[in-house]
């Protein structure tokens, strides 16, 4: 905004208007402190998770490794293929549901957003009334569960989430707002159909919408874990979350054969099962991609929420 | 291909019918497909929203078990009309959980907003822009937690034997160790303190866009007449951030009757000693259905919060619509 006035004018300005350089260091020091409360706790986990267990047990959590060891992460090793298939289930609920999801709520979010469509008002109704109005837990347990027996599949963890009121109007809202009406007539003119106009014009024109439902989508399904809570045995499917909710109540879930396992611990009660330590390990596990892509997402995610939910 | 189909058939038709039937003809010709475009979403509509709707009238009834199908066993249970919410009412649970809900979510909203817009107007203050991004990323990380994440972050302070509390902070005042999961008085502190950790970043995102889209010529002119940074920020920035501030709070408002349940049934482990001060509608719901097996008190309480919810969620809105008929959702 104030890039193409001249910089010695900006300069002044923030000279001159800008807050005391006593205050200035307290917001630092204030900021750091705070940024420093925000990441403690991972590093926190993440360096028990380095820690030796006995040490651990005897002297609690500590910010830096009394006695280090990878214990934790040889013990997840020797038993990786839950882990794995745990990823596996993420990612393919993460990558599928959120192209399906996107997809169908771009194909819904059009037509009510055309105001030349007759019967826009009663479908963008029912949109929003799903907003308004949640059934609550338990129908919706049971017409999952009873009416279309899909407990322990890989689409109970999608399909409630694929359509989603408030993203379908934030979709609307995007195109009634930013698509030029006149772009649409004339694409018209030339002879485009609905759906052309739509795919070659209207949908190109709307990436920054798509790019940010499509991250909130991704870190919707990612981050699930109730939907699993609700329909999932451990025989079935489990998400990362999923499993790293199972171990923090039973350490025995990080293994592919609990009742084995259990076995082992009570033939041979000296074994000195690094439960606390690769409980964290399996935190590490599961917060890692997240960690790594944040700051990407972030980025649009920020782009999204300015955009899109507040018109500010 | 098909497009293609579908232009020449346009030209073609018209000719070939009566004048009245055209304009019928060319409605579905032009807008059929847009009914096709909806089809997908409207079906998960149906299975995932307004079945289940239906379906919450198993509130009013006495819901069996005897067929394996839930279309079938809605139908073959018995009316029992408001038998389950007056059983739901006579409990001391009903006030007990709408007393939880309500005031943890007005903690909740309060601090959000005002450490929200500080940190805001804190970040709009700095000098440094790239620092202030630095920290904006950093805040914005607990944000993007699972509650499982949040519940193994707080569990490592939390742990009665081995955690940083017990084992660290609290020696370290000389206070005693303390049973954080069978205690319930500390709760009504650690759910807010966990809450505005997890989101704050978000709130100040948002409150630091609207702030950085006032015209800096409302300041330049405040500084020419000797107005003070703090003078400022109450006569420039709050108030022109206010449609956005009264906005976000209604919007929270409008589902005070609704609790987060991941972080009232992960955080606290869903302790049972913990249930008088964390025990919250949804997780009543779920403790009620799963667990106990409870059908009737818990759908009712299901529908109870769905009924209020939807009227403050109406009411809300209609306020908003008032504000700013831009940022209302309907």
């Amino acid at each position: 905004m104030t890039t193409a006035t001249a910089p010695a004018v900006k300069k002044k300005r923030f000279a001159a208007n800008e807050i005391s350089s006593g205050a200035n260091t307290a917001i630092n020091v204030f900021f750091w402190v705070y940024s420093i409360l925000c990441v403690l706790p991972l590093i926190l986990v993440v360096a028990v998770s380095f820690s030796d267990e006995r040490a651990v047990s005897l002297n609690g959590y500590k910010l830096w490794p009394e006695k280090f060891s990878l214990g934790a992460y040889d013990f997840l090793l020797s038993d990786w293929k839950p882990i794995v298939e745990s990823y596996g289930v993420s990612i393919f609920v993460t990558v599928i549901g959120t192209i399906v999801s996107l997809t169908i709520m771009t194909l819904y979010a059009y037509p009510i957003s055309r105001r030349d469509f007759k019967h826009r008002n009663v479908f963008s109704f029912i949109i929003f009334f799903t907003i308004l109005f949640n059934s609550g837990l338990v129908p919706f347990y049971l017409v999952y569960k009873q009416g279309l027996h899909l407990q322990n599949t890989l689409l109970v963890l999608m399909l409630p989430l694929f359509v989603q009121g408030f993203f379908v109007i934030l979709i609307r809202t995007f195109f009634s707002n930013s698509i030029p009406p006149a772009l649409m007539e004339s694409a018209k003119i030339d002879g485009a159909g609905e759906l052309r106009t739509f795919f070659q014009i209207v949908l190109p024109l709307s990436l920054p919408v798509l790019a940010s439902v499509g991250l909130l989508s991704t870190l919707n399904y990612w981050n699930d874990w109730f939907l699993s809570l609700l329909f999932i045995s451990p025989d079935g499917p489990m998400s990362i979350q999923f499993r790293m909710y199972k171990t923090l109540l039973d350490i025995a879930y990080l293994s592919s054969n609990s009742q084995a396992y259990s076995a082992i611990m009570q033939a041979n009660p000296n074994f000195q099962m690094p439960s606390e330590t690769a409980r964290m390990a399996m935190a590490v596990v599961g917060i890692g991609p997240i960690i790594f892509i944040y700051p990407f997402f972030q980025r649009y995610f920020i782009q999204g929420l300015t955009v899109g939910a507040v018109k500010g | 291909m098909e497009m293609e189909q579908a232009t020449q058939a346009a030209v073609e038709r018209p000719n070939s019918r009566k004048k009245t039937k055209t304009l019928n003809q060319s409605y579905w010709q032009k807008y059929g497909i847009f009914y096709l475009m909806m089809a997908p979403a409207l079906v998960v509509l149906i299975v995932n929203n307004y079945i289940p709707m239906v379906g919450s009238l198993i509130a009013f009834k006495n819901m069996t078990y005897a067929s394996p199908s839930f279309f079938q066993n809605f139908m073959d249970s018995p009316w029992v009309g408001w038998d389950n919410f007056k059983y739901m009412f006579t409990s001391s649970d009903a006030w007990n959980i709408t007393r939880n809900t309500i005031l943890y979510n007005a903690v909740f909203i309060v601090l959000n907003l005002i450490v929200g817009v500080a940190f805001a107007l804190m970040f709009n203050a700095m000098r440094n822009r790239r620092l202030a991004k630095l920290h904006q990323t950093l805040m914005f990380l607990p944000y993007f937690l699972s509650m499982i994440i949040l519940s193994y972050l707080v569990y490592a302070f939390l742990n009665p034997d081995i955690g940083i509390l017990n084992k660290f902070i609290l020696p370290w005042f000389g206070a005693q160790p303390i049973d954080w999961f069978s205690d319930p008085k500390w709760w009504p502190i650690i759910l807010p303190l966990v809450n505005t950790w997890k989101g704050i970043g978000y709130y100040a995102v948002i409150y630091l866009a609207a702030i950085i889209g006032i015209d800096n010529e409302y300041y330049e002119a405040a500084h020419m007449d000797g107005a003070t940074k703090w003078k400022q920020v109450w006569s420039i920035t709050i108030p022109l951030i206010r449609p956005v501030l009264i906005i976000m709070t209604l919007l929270q408002i409008g589902r005070i009757f609704y609790a987060d349940f991941g972080l009232f049934f992960q955080v606290t482990r869903n302790a049972g000693a913990l249930y008088d001060t964390t025990l919250v509608i949804d997780t009543y719901v779920y403790q009620g259905f799963m667990v106990t097996g409870d059908i009737g008190m818990s759908s009712a309480a299901g529908l109870y919060q769905a009924v209020i919810g939807f009227i403050l969620v109406l009411t809300a809105n209609l306020i908003v619509r008032r504000i700013s008929r831009d940022d209302a959702l309907f």
